[in-house]
């Protein structure tokens, strides 16, 4: 149902939207029969001339029925979807399948950057690449995440992936996520993070393995490099160990 | 009061800006709450206009830029809380209330009371006060969460978010005094023969929400405390990098800010209460059963609040437990909806304005209870989140606690507030004007938050997902409804002003209705009844058969009825 009107990319996102599909039809089902009840009542119990009310306190068991036979099936749909929405909480937030790579998110007044770990696999090393507002990552992997806040609190979100976590100034938050499906993919800001919220945009784009590392040869250190050289002046106090890659393309 | 003053006639100030009279305390609240509702109700305007169409020119304020975007959904949502739901819902019917339907002269605390207004009246003033300073007024969310709200170099508003936050305290203030003397009052100056079980559910309920409002804002106080001194101090409560801590803020404003909803969900559940029993002509179907659900709901409340905090950075261990409560709490408040439906049966039901509105608080709540759970599930909400979806769910129990539930008591009492009745044609048509284009609103944005529209954003041009033509459509339909519900106000603003003198007279009990506030005339005079009441009864002995009226009044003696 929600694939209709966001994809579906990541591989708890279909777990996200089952969830959902369980509420709306138990809570649907509910919904109408109460409101069903209600407007029926109105109906049948209109102001009619010589039709005299019924003294009723709702102490009478025979009626109180009514009241208490479905709501005692209401606390067992509740209970379902706890036990659903409990489920799925601990597959995506609080265990994590083992990492094929780590990434870093960072947010900041209003951008976000994130650091690859590059060829060697490992982040803070030299052939790190770095990126704002760009993260290239491969399908079928899963990642692992390190969301950081240079500032205040905002929140790393990407609706095709379900994936949703608010960065925090002073905190490392980790998470993961396994994208399943090519594209590209719009990352938002979902914290009131100041007069630049709405500026906070970032594009995700899952890509295939050999796409990935023609990437990655684009932006290592001896790539960028020559296409500095090429450029001429090259900027001054530029960007140190690591790159600025793809930035201000 | 003292019989001196009483004797004398007052002047124009004493008697209307520096009374301590119950009823007319109710109608300062009544009044300012209503100013600041159309000051709201024009933010709102202007921002739908915004998102409707995006960079144009909105009539009547120019154009919206990011900066003003932000100020505008931070101080539509301050103020449609704080400074329209609780001094209406709570303020105005409390204080016009409480004296009358527990049959005393006046507040237990008349000066507490008066004063009560005035901090009130001077948060308001210090709020609005913020448009006019440098930087313009706090833009950071109604929720302020530091270290934006803490600092101006990251807020851009250094005065104005000082400013929220002193009004936001001074409020507080003035509800704590309230929330003292309501209860106060509600306790000690009950006419004899008032039993507990014989307070009508709106006292219990405006007294419960005093008790749990009470209760929930010394943490917030202390919160806000530490956020002024982080913003004008330089100390570091909520800036981790000197050993202080964001989240904290977050704890410390939810677990103000989710009581806060059943705060002013009490008090309207209870005015919807007291009509559905004079419409239907029917007793509260399990009166007790009633007041259980609330003392649970009162309880459950403050277990809650982190399904604020979800995705917010908590142990995710947390959430599972938070899920849990926040389900549980529908339990309550499902069985206090089903009790009010079952009143309906065998009634005999006359839909005035009054009842309309009472029936359509039901009706919409349940949509907004239902939808609560998507987001209760600790599972979904991580994904809809501070998405429109959160917003339609927040409006779908907002707008009928403080709009629906709020004209269904101006309607019902106003023949009691000022002795003449409102213009019942009229009434119907705001009615349909105003819950029509309100599902008209709200409706699409479930879908654009579905569709994954984050909210307050005030442009969705840097979003390509989100600016697909359809949700734009969506948003634009959403806009157009809002213009219609606005322009319908208009309708209800001119009936109250005209039927004040033009109305007809109504009479000491124009609805046939129990409670002791109809056993006096309409309006009340000064200390409210001729002759002190004394209670026999229950409130709700409608529907009595083998008499020649179908109810009795709580004040009319045993034998006067020949039992």
């Amino acid at each position: 149902m929600l694939e209709r009107y966001v994809t579906a990319a990541s591989t708890y996102a279909h777990s996200i939207d089952h969830l959902f599909i369980l509420i709306a039809v138990l809570g649907g089902f509910w919904l109408i029969a109460a409101e069903g009840m209600m407007f029926g009542l109105i109906f049948k119990f209109r102001a009619k001339d010589g039709r005299p009310t019924r003294y009723i306190t709702g102490e009478e068991p025979h009626l109180k029925r009514w009241i208490s036979i479905p709501h005692y099936l209401i606390i067992v749909c509740d209970i379902v979807i706890v036990a659903a929405a409990v489920t799925v909480w601990y597959d995506i937030k609080q265990v994590m399948p083992p990492a094929d790579a780590t990434v870093r998110v960072i947010g900041q007044q209003w951008a976000w950057s994130f650091q690859e770990p590059g060829p060697d696999g490992v982040l803070d090393t030299a052939d790190d690449i770095r990126t704002v507002g760009e993260m290239h990552v491969v399908v079928n992997t899963t990642y692992h995440f390190e969301l950081l806040s240079r500032d205040v609190v905002h929140s790393f979100a990407v609706p095709a992936f379900r994936l949703k976590q608010d960065a925090l100034p002073g905190r490392t938050i980790t998470g993961w996520f396994r994208p399943n499906r090519v594209g590209t993919y719009d990352i938002q800001c979902t914290q009131m993070c100041g007069i630049g919220h709405a500026l906070m945009a970032g594009r995700i784009i899952v890509e295939t393995q050999q796409d990935h590392a023609a990437w990655l040869l684009r932006n290592s250190n001896q790539a960028v490099a020559e296409r500095a050289e090429q450029q001429a002046p090259p900027a001054s106090g530029a960007d140190g160990p690591t790159t600025m890659a793809e930035v201000r393309r | 009061m003292s019989t001196e003053v009483q004797h004398a006639e007052p002047g124009f100030f004493r008697k209307y800006l520096w009374s301590t009279d119950h009823k007319i305390i109710a109608m300062q609240y009544l009044f300012t709450g209503m100013a600041m509702a159309l000051i709201g109700g024009y933010f709102a305007y202007v921002f739908r206009m915004q998102l409707g169409f995006p960079n144009q020119h909105v009539p009547g304020y120019g154009i919206v830029t990011p900066g003003k975007y932000n100020a505008l959904v931070t101080m539509h949502g301050s103020i449609m809380i704080f400074w329209v739901a609780m001094p209406v819902l709570i303020a105005a019917f409390g204080n016009f209330l409480i004296p009358l339907m527990v049959g005393c002269d006046d507040m237990a605390f008349p000066r507490i009371n008066r004063l009560s207004y005035q901090i009130f009246l001077l948060s308001a003033l210090v709020l609005l006060s913020s448009f006019l300073v440098k930087g313009g007024p706090f833009g950071g969310a109604w929720t302020a969460y530091p270290p934006l709200s803490a600092s101006g170099a990251y807020n851009l508003t250094p005065i104005g978010a000082t400013l929220w936050l002193l009004a936001v305290a001074l409020e507080f203030v003035a509800f704590l005094l309230g929330g003292i003397n309501f209860t106060v009052t509600a306790m000690n100056s009950r006419a004899p023969g008032m039993k507990m079980y014989d307070i009508p559910i709106l006292i219990w309920m405006i007294i419960l929400a005093n008790i749990v409002f009470m209760a929930s804002a010394g943490p917030l106080i202390a919160g806000a405390v530490m956020l002024l001194f982080d913003q004008t101090m330089s100390t570091g409560f909520y800036d981790p990098t000197r050993g202080g801590d964001p989240l904290l803020w977050q704890h410390l404003f939810w677990f103000f800010g989710h009581p806060e909803v059943y705060v002013v969900l009490l008090p309207a559940m209870g005015i919807v209460a007291e009509i559905i029993a004079v419409f239907a002509r029917k007793k509260i179907f399990g009166y007790k059963t009633v007041l259980y659900t609330t003392w649970a709901v009162g309880f459950l409340s403050f277990v809650v609040w982190a399904h604020h905090q979800f995705v917010a950075g908590i142990d995710p261990r947390m959430a599972n437990i938070f899920s849990i409560t926040t389900l549980m709490i529908s339990i309550p408040v499902t069985e206090m909806v089903f009790l009010y439906i079952a009143t309906l049966y065998g009634g005999s039901i006359h839909l005035d304005t009054p009842m309309l509105w009472a029936l359509a608080f039901i009706a919409e709540f349940m949509i907004g209870g239902v939808t609560g759970i998507f987001l209760g599930s600790s599972g979904t909400d991580i994904y809809l989140h501070d998405t429109y979806f959160l917003i339609a769910h927040f409006h779908y129990t907002f707008v009928p606690i403080a709009i629906i539930a709020v004209f269904a008591g101006l309607t019902f009492w106003y023949p009691k507030m000022f002795g003449r009745m409102l213009n019942e044609t009229l009434g119907k048509i705001h009615f349909w004007g105003t819950v029509i284009p309100f599902n008209v609103i709200f409706i699409p944005l479930f879908i654009t938050g579905i569709a994954g529209d984050q909210r307050r954003i005030y442009n969705y041009a840097q979003f390509a997902e989100q600016s697909r033509p359809w949700l734009q459509h969506l948003r634009t339909t959403s806009t157009i409804a809002l213009l219609f519900m606005l322009a319908f106000q208009l309708v209800f603003l001119f009936n109250f002003f005209w039927s004040l003198r033009h109305g007809k007279t109504a009479g000491a009990n124009p609805w046939r209705s129990t409670t002791l506030e109809w056993a006096t005339l309409s309006p009340p005079p000064h200390g409210n009844f001729a002759e002190m009441p004394t209670v026999y009864r229950g409130p709700y002995e409608y529907g009595l058969a083998g008499r020649a009226d179908d109810f009795l009044p709580q004040n009319v003696p045993d034998r006067a009825v020949g039992d």
